[in-house]
This record gives C-alpha cells, sequence and structure tokens, in this order.
C-alpha cells in the first residue's frame, strides 16, 4: 500500500462508543483512507468528525482499531499499540485554532521546534512565516491579529514540524471566500512538494466543491459514501443527513428519466402529476426516491414567471400563511404540500392570502437526494 | 518587632513551600478522571472548616517525642519538632493548605484543553506542557496561591498556639504577640500590632484582585 510510488497514505479503522451523563450514546465505526493531497471528510455536527480526527491524532483512543500512516503503526487494538501524540508527527489545526495567546506568532510557530538548535529553528520559522505571508507579524499575539492572519499562522505551526500527515478541523470558517482560496492556494503549493495526506472536515458543502480531490461522507458516525466530490454529493444520501442539515420539504418522488449529458434527472413528486429536475443520482428509472428541498430556497411567483434559469416552475395555490417573527412560512398545494419561507415585507408586496394561485419556483440543484 | 518578622519569615517559607507542594496535587486535581478523586478534594479542603485548634492538637500530638512525625524527627536530627520553627511550618503548611492549592486548581482548570491538545500534537510532553503553557497561563492564580497561603498564614493562631508555644523569636507571631499585649493590658501596643497585620492583609488582598482582574496581565484580550 502506502509509501510506494509518491508520498504516504493514512488509513484507519476506528470504532469508537462515546457515552456519558448528558451525551446521546454514539458509535464512530469508519473504515478510511486519505491519499496525499486534500481529502475532505464531510458531514453534519455529530457525525463523528472531530472524534475522528482526535483519534488519528492520537488525542482519543479508539475502543478497536488500527491507525497507520505509510508501513507505521500507529495504534492497533489487537497489538496494543497506541502511540501517545506528541510522538505521532501527526498536525492539528483545531476549529479554535488553539493558538497560545501568551506567546508571539513567531514562538507560537517555534513551539513545535523546541529542540531543534536555535540557529536551525529560527530559519525554519522565517521561512514558513513567509510562505504563509505573515512575516510581518512574526512579534504580534494572536489577540492582536486578524481572523485570517490567525488561521495562517495556525497552518504555518503545525507544518513547520514537518508532520507526515495534516488534520484540519474546519480552520477556515468564517472567512470570506476569497481569503480562503487564497490561503487553500498556499496550502496546495506547500504540499505539492511534500505530497502529505490531508484531511479536510467541513460541513459547508461550497468547499466542498471548491477544494475537493476527493471527499468523504461521514454521518451518524459511519462512512456514507466516499470519492470524488461530484460523485458522494449527488449520490442518494440518507434521510437523516438531510434533516440534519434542516430541510423543510422532504417529498417522495419516482424517477422518469435520466438525462446523464445534463447531470440531471426528471422525477414524479409523489401522486401528484407534477414533475421536477433533479440533480442525477444512483437511481434507476421508475425507482423511487426522495427529494428533500429548504423551505429558503423556493421562491414565490403570483404570475407564470418567464425567461428564468431554474428549471422548476409549478403552479399551486396557498394554502396557509403563518407569521412567525421575521419570516412568513407559506404552505402550497402543488398537488403535493411544499413549505416556503418568504419575508413578510414580500407577503405584503406580493398582497398573497390563503386560496391566491401562485407558482413556485425552484432550482435543479436545490432540490437534494435523500434515499 | 521581632514577632513581626518572624510572622514573615514563616508566612514566606510556608508560602514558598506550598507552591512546591500545591503544583503537582493541584494538577493532578484538575486533570485526573479518577473516580475517587473527591476524596482527595475533601481531605485538600479541611483546613476550611476544621477549627485550628483541632488541627493544632493532632499536628503537636504527630509531632511530639512519641508521635510519628516527633519520633522520625528526632531520629534523624537528634530534636525533636513540637515548640520550634520547623514544627509551626509543618503545621502551617497543612493548615493553609486550600488557600494554595484550590487557586491553582481553579486557574488549571480554567487553561482551554484545547491548547493541551495543540501542546501535544505539536510533539510536547505532559511536562513541556505544563512548564509552557498551563503555568504561563495560570500566572494570576500562582500569584493569588502564593499570596492567599502567605496572608492566611501571617494571620494564624490557633494551631501556632497549639504547636508552637510562645517562645519569643521562635515561635512568637504577631497573633500570639497581639494576645499577649491584651492579656496584659497594653491596648496602645496591641492596636499598632493589629494595625499593622491589617495593612499588610488589605495590602496583599488588593495584589490578589489586581491580578485576578488582569490588570497586570498583557495578553488579555483587547
Amino acid at each position: 500500500m502506502g509509501g510506494e510510488v509518491n508520498g504516504t497514505m493514512l488509513t484507519a479503522q476506528i470504532r469508537k462508543q462515546r457515552h456519558g451523563p448528558g451525551a446521546a450514546p454514539f458509535a464512530l465505526d469508519v473504515s478510511i483512507e486519505v491519499p496525499p493531497g486534500i481529502t475532505i471528510l464531510f458531514g453534519g455536527s455529530g457525525a463523528g468528525k472531530s472524534t475522528l480526527l482526535d483519534c488519528i491524532a492520537g488525542l482519543a483512543r479508539p475502543d478497536e482499531g488500527r491507525i497507520l500512516v505509510g508501513g507505521d503503526v500507529l495504534f492497533d487494538s489487537v497489538r496494543a499499540i497506541h502511540i501517545p501524540a506528541p510522538k505521532r508527527r501527526i498536525a492539528y489545526v483545531f476549529q479554535t485554532l488553539a493558538l497560545f495567546p501568551h506567546l508571539s506568532a513567531e514562538e507560537n510557530v517555534a513551539y513545535g521546534l523546541l529542540n531543534l538548535p536555535q540557529e536551525q529553528r529560527r530559519e525554519r520559522v522565517g521561512e514558513i512565516l513567509t510562505v504563509f505571508r505573515v512575516e510581518k507579524l512574526r512579534k504580534q499575539r494572536p489577540g492582536e491579529i486578524s481572523g485570517g492572519e490567525k488561521q495562517r499562522i495556525a497552518l504555518a505551526r503545525s507544518l513547520v514540524t514537518e508532520p507526515r500527515v495534516l488534520l484540519l478541523d474546519e480552520p477556515l470558517t468564517g472567512l470570506d471566500a476569497e481569503l480562503k482560496a487564497a490561503i487553500v492556494d498556499d496550502l496546495r503549493a506547500w504540499n505539492t512538494a511534500k505530497a502529505m495526506p490531508i484531511l479536510y472536515v467541513t460541513h459547508n458543502r461550497d468547499e466542498v466543491d471548491a477544494l475537493g480531490e476527493r471527499v468523504i461522507a461521514l454521518d451518524n458516525g459511519r462512512v456514507v459514501s466516499a470519492g470524488a466530490p461530484m460523485e458522494v454529493l449527488n449520490a442518494p444520501r440518507r434521510k437523516k443527513l438531510a434533516q440534519a442539515a434542516g430541510f423543510e420539504n422532504l417529498l417522495h418522488a419516482t424517477v422518469l428519466d435520466l438525462r446523464e449529458a445534463d447531470g440531471v434527472m426528471r422525477v414524479k413528486l409523489g401522486e401528484s402529476a407534477c414533475e421536477i429536475e433533479v440533480p442525477l443520482g444512483y437511481a434507476a428509472a421508475g425507482s423511487r426516491v426522495q427529494v428533500a428541498v429548504r423551505a429558503g430556497d423556493i421562491l414565490l411567483a403570483t404570475e407564470r414567471p418567464h425567461g428564468l434559469s431554474a428549471r422548476n416552475v409549478m403552479e399551486g395555490r396557498i394554502l396557509s400563511l403563518e407569521h412567525r417573527g421575521a419570516m412568513v412560512i407559506a404552505r402550497v398545494d402543488c398537488g403535493v404540500t411544499f413549505v416556503a419561507h418568504i419575508t413578510p415585507g414580500a407577503a405584503r408586496a406580493l398582497e398573497l392570502t390563503a386560496g391566491r394561485r401562485v407558482w413556485l419556483v425552484l432550482k435543479t440543484h436545490s432540490c437534494h437526494l435523500v434515499d | 518587632m521581632e514577632a513581626l518578622w518572624l510572622s514573615l519569615r514563616l508566612a514566606a517559607c510556608v508560602a514558598a513551600i506550598l507552591l512546591a507542594i500545591g503544583m503537582p496535587v493541584a494538577y493532578w486535581l484538575a486533570y485526573s478522571t479518577w473516580r475517587g478523586k473527591f476524596l482527595l478534594e475533601s481531605i485538600v479542603a479541611l483546613p476550611l472548616v476544621l477549627p485550628p485548634t483541632v488541627l493544632g492538637f493532632y499536628a503537636l500530638v504527630a509531632m511530639g517525642p512519641r508521635g510519628p512525625l516527633g519520633k522520625l524527627w528526632i531520629a534523624l536530627f537528634g530534636h525533636g519538632l513540637a515548640f520550634t520553627f520547623t514544627g509551626l511550618i509543618i503545621a502551617s503548611v497543612f493548615y493553609s493548605f486550600p488557600f494554595a492549592v484550590q487557586p491553582l486548581i481553579a486557574s488549571f482548570e480554567g487553561v482551554d484543553p484545547r491548547l493541551l491538545d495543540a501542546s501535544a500534537v505539536l510533539g510536547a510532553g505532559a511536562l513541556r506542557t505544563f512548564w509552557r503553557v498551563i503555568l504561563p497561563l495560570s500566572l494570576p492564580g500562582v500569584v493569588t496561591a502564593a499570596v492567599l497561603s502567605f496572608a492566611h498564614t501571617l494571620g494564624e493562631f490557633g494551631v501556632v498556639l497549639m504547636v508552637g508555644g510562645n517562645l519569643a523569636g521562635v515561635t512568637r507571631t504577631v497573633s500570639i504577640d497581639i494576645y499577649d499585649y491584651v492579656q496584659s493590658l497594653e491596648y496602645g501596643a496591641a492596636n499598632r500590632m493589629a494595625l499593622l497585620l491589617l495593612v499588610i492583609s488589605f495590602a496583599v488582598l488588593s495584589v490578589v484582585y489586581a491580578v485576578n482582574r488582569r490588570v497586570w496581565t498583557p495578553w488579555a484580550a483587547k
């Protein structure tokens, strides 16, 4: 396996039960392979992403399993091997970054190099601060540094130790897309020579599309699919994942026909005559699937709209309008009932009332396949 | 003035010893996951609720020529422990133990656990993590522990009276001195001493509160 052609491979089979007062019992049971390059670990909160990373880093101990980097065994429950975290040479950038608040940027980055002679240490710290474009902040403390720059320093601190694997737990949340892309570019550039396996955790679908060479989708402690981003995200997923991500509309549908060239398929909703276009999934014509749609992703129009890029326009009638805070929840009957969220202003401007005829507009990629 | 000097020396020795002993104990109490931990926590807190005379009584018994500690001391050094300055230090260490350990526990527990994880994945063992991360971030707690155990020892009376007796220059501390003055109706002298103790205690507590409001910690969030 690993270590032969280019770089090393991280493999992990991990089983871990978690129980305790206040926490719902939860079992992590996964088997993953992370080749050199960026692999995205995708899943909602509570899917077990952080537990998995903690086990790989040596901060938590699996009940059973094996963890290997290249040919080196880091954990093996059968042979009772558990290499402690400080000896694993696995870098881990936490969601909170965990920069040491009492140390300057430079001292933070030098922390993993304390065993090196001072001269060498200074050289390597200077070098990596330059690579990540934060050399001018070397004397500043984390409290005086902005978000994006803190993230760069946290990356530099982890990578300066020349780790064998890099774990990133949503390290770039809260950054705008441009800044995020710039940091990821610098990370990729760094990794072209090192060919290190990088496991990048996110619950954000946009990041998956932007970064991923490979994706592992985790749900409720289990790997639900793995592969290229398009395959994984468009593959039928289990209902749990959709619900966890907050989909208000969950509709039964029958697949009518597949249009592989366009990456879509047509489905009929429930027992109605209502047909919509959804992203292509692993499903045959005639098979039954579920479609999940966020109420906030649905547009309402009082006249039949024309000239839209959205592929799904359905005529229906408003069943009820419910005002809830700064939101109006509209239930619309199109043969099946949809729930749509609109603003009170929009509801007034369109003079929406129960019984009124409306058209629902739905983008193909706002429809998510489940099961 | 001899009594004041003695009290200050005693308090300084006790504070220093308590920091040295208190840190490993507090570290263990803060991070251990052992279920029976509460037992040790209760023992540490015991001097808070026990009358000083009870503590002093058992300390005296233990240090007497027939007590275990007294016998050991005689075997090692050729003289007993009761009514000596060393005996006073040992008894005071027990008496002020919670005042050192509890602020240390609180400040160790206040350190973000992810910082400890970060230290570990960067290759640092437990000892390096303690010196480089936990201790610097717990500095206000360390100062509080030192200052509180110093101040508490400075003002102790019951334990000193039981263990130390009242030997001028050896075991007669400020609080004993004040008591003596009052007994012999020298209210003026008693007042001078009492006032001095009051001022010192106030100064010391001001240090504790200032440190805990992070007046001087440079890395406080801005």
